[in-house]
């Protein structure tokens, strides 16, 4: 048994990448989960306006009042706000990517409240800009914002409704109220009703005062009836607030577009990943690579060579599942060019990827495992939305994501798909820019091969 | 040492002049000259680790010396690694043709009847290689070698995972070609090999070239008795410390 131990531990000394690989893999997989949870989730920067002056903010209902701005700092709790000073200022945040999005706040919100909450007639509106670069970070501001806001609306509205039953009670009821600074004896519609009873009572039946006062007792009773049901109306003032959307930087890509291009990159990278990785291990386990580069081909054109045909193979397989996928997710078909040159740029950063991995693990087995292991949290790393982590961990995965071809080709593909911003250009030059890093680690690798 | 090709034949087809090959601190060969002309059959023999795998690695032009000078004709050299070297998951005339078209051959398909007629596999050409036995896909691996009529074979242990029958049919076609001019240079444990077929021998004992010269000349070399050249490489081993 324990040569057995032995054995075992002298033949994975043998191969130290795989091992490494082995053993970084679960350390670095429990470290990125141990971080998402730990870490809390980052508040998206939010720039905010309000146009409400100063001391402004309060709503007055019958003999009291609510302050609206008490609210904001709830707001506050789930977004880090960026107080700016003017309309343009917030939009202008947003626009160069210091903010995720812009909540302003009009100057009549005040009155709308108070024209809704008193006559029913009135539409309190905020605006929520939000950008459309990366539709995941865009649904997380939204979301984040959202939520607060219904949680801020459902507060101001139960204190609406407070009041308002308060009040309708003591009409009801009768009470005491406090109105510029002295309190007075409410009588209240039963009390009313009873007095007038007593005296109708005392008045003559033939009188045509008794009739007059029967005709007040009985509004008094359609009147205790009918407030006694007003209360539940109230509470349609549930939702005072509308928020008014509008997405920066052109179109933007649709969830749904943006769920398709997600699926179409990782199956382009699986395939890439294995197929070249697969390919160039191959001609060293078949002993043909030395007999290939004593003058036949040299190591640069069997590099290319297998990048182009796992690019192409991908390219082929992703166009086929995006083709299949847009008969129930609308994708921009009039950029269909667009797609091949996306997909195109992105196989091909795979696939140099790829023979970086073959080189290196140098035997197929080695090679696909290296290739799967590697793929999962490469897309993991570029699809966590920057907002949804802290700052530190923000960074360490943008510098991860940024080494591997992911993200680009995500960015590139999205954009194919639905033509929106940003635009092709960088994602495909950083594309390239990889292909021709990974391609050379393949050369490199390829000297220790034969 | 050097050696030279006998007296009279014609122009070497291949010269090494003094190879020299280091990996890292350690020396795997060290000043390694020969000649060799066509016709010739020269067999490398050694202890293991001798250094006739990587001397065969240089002449095939897979590794490159450290230091010295190789030079050879114009005509291709023909490479059969110890180990074949094909794709299991084509069949034999698909081996054959991939490596036709990548020597770039007038006609890869005549080049490839060929090669499936001298090496008796025309019945075999369609199955996949992985299915074949070992000698088998050593004739392919040893016709992947000669797709390109080289003046020089290399051949690296070609009989090692032969069966008897197999190593006399190989060697039969080794001479047939040494007979139209194919210059030889097999390495080999199977010293026997080297008596009955080489017209030449190479000595090679850690990285060093220490004899070369006929069979005769080796058993000479040990004191000229009867003994049979497996007998006098053992011996000429021990003279030299080995």
């Amino acid at each position: 048994m324990r040569w057995l131990f032995v054995k075992d531990l002298q033949i994975l000394r043998r191969s130290p990448f795989l091992v490494g690989l082995l053993v970084i893999y679960p350390i670095a997989l429990a470290l990125m989960i141990g971080f998402a949870l730990s870490s809390p989730p980052g508040k998206p920067k939010v720039a905010f306006y309000s146009e409400v002056a100063p001391g402004t903010g309060r709503i007055r209902f019958g003999s009291q009042q609510i302050n609206v701005s008490s609210y904001a700092s709830q707001l506050f709790q789930s977004i880090e706000p960026i107080k700016v000073h003017s309309r343009a200022e917030a939009i202008a945040k947003v626009k160069d990517g210091q903010a995720q999005a812009a909540l302003i706040v009009p100057s009549d919100i005040v009155s709308q409240i108070q024209s809704l909450v008193t006559t029913g007639v009135g539409s309190p509106t905020v605006e929520l800009i939000l950008n459309s670069r990366n539709p995941l970070e865009r649904q997380l501001a939204q979301q984040a914002i959202s939520s607060r806001l219904d949680q801020v609306e459902q507060a101001v509205s139960k204190q609406v409704l407070r009041i308002a039953i308060t009040d309708l009670q003591q009409v009801l009821g009768g009470g005491t109220i406090n109105f510029a600074g002295q309190n007075f004896r409410l009588l209240g519609l039963r009390v009313s009703r009873s007095i007038v009873e007593g005296a109708t009572a005392a008045v003559p039946p033939s009188s045509p005062l008794r009739r007059a006062l029967r005709s007040v007792v009985a509004f008094a009773n359609l009147a205790i009836a009918g407030l006694g049901l007003a209360s539940p109306v109230l509470g349609s003032i549930g939702t005072p607030l509308t928020v008014d959307q509008t997405q920066l930087a052109g179109r933007t890509t649709p969830t749904d577009a943006y769920a398709v291009a997600i699926a179409v990159i990782v199956s382009l990278m699986m395939l890439t990943l294995l197929l070249a990785a697969g390919m160039l291990a191959l001609e060293r386990s078949e002993n043909a690579y030395s007999r290939l580069v004593r003058g036949l081909v040299t190591p640069g054109r069997l590099l290319w060579e297998k990048i182009a045909l796992s690019a192409a193979c991908a390219v082929a397989v992703a166009l086929l599942m995006a083709a299949f996928v847009s008969l129930f997710v609308h994708l921009d078909w009039a950029r269909f060019e667009l797609w091949i040159v996306a997909l195109a740029f992105g196989g091909l950063a795979f696939g140099a990827l790829g023979v970086a991995i073959g080189g290196l693990a140098r035997e197929v087995s080695a090679a696909s495992l290296m290739a799967l292991l590697l793929s999962l949290p490469v897309a993991f790393v570029a699809l966590v939305p920057g907002s949804a982590v802290s700052g530190g961990v923000k960074t360490l995965l943008d510098v991860i994501a940024f080494m591997f071809p992911f993200r680009a080709a995500l960015e590139a593909a999205s954009n194919a798909f639905s033509g929106t911003a940003p635009g092709m250009l960088g994602p495909l030059l950083h594309l390239v820019a990889l292909t021709v890093v990974f391609a050379a680690l393949a050369r490199l690798a390829l000297r220790r091969f034969a | 040492m050097s050696t030279t090709a006998p007296a009279g034949d014609s122009v070497a087809t291949l010269a090494a002049r003094a190879l020299t090959k280091r990996f890292g601190a350690r020396a795997a060969l060290q000043g390694i000259s020969f000649e060799l002309r066509s016709g010739e059959i020269v067999g490398v023999i050694g202890p293991n680790g001798a250094g006739k795998t990587t001397l065969l690695s240089i002449l095939a032009g897979i590794l490159a010396p450290t230091e010295g000078e190789l030079t050879h004709s114009s005509q291709e050299l023909g490479w059969v690694p110890q180990q074949p070297a094909l794709y299991s998951k084509l069949s034999v005339v698909q081996n054959l043709r991939l490596f036709a078209r990548l020597e770039k051959l007038g006609d890869p398909e005549a080049a490839v009847a060929r090669m499936l007629s001298e090496t008796a596999l025309e019945d075999r050409a369609d199955e996949e290689v992985g299915r074949l036995s070992a000698g088998n896909q050593q004739r392919v691996n040893i016709a992947i070698g000669l797709l390109c009529e080289p003046s020089v074979l290399l051949l690296d242990e070609p009989s090692a995972s032969l069966d008897p029958r197999q190593r006399e049919r190989l060697w039969e076609f080794v001479g047939g070609l040494a007979g139209r001019g194919t210059a030889v240079v097999f390495s080999t444990h199977n010293v026997a090999e080297v008596e009955r077929y080489a017209t030449r021998v190479l000595v090679l004992v850690d990285g060093e070239l220490l004899f070369g010269g006929t069979p005769a000349e080796l058993e000479r070399a040990v004191g000229g008795d009867p003994l049979g050249l497996e007998a006098a490489f053992v011996r000429f081993l021990h003279e030299h410390g080995h």
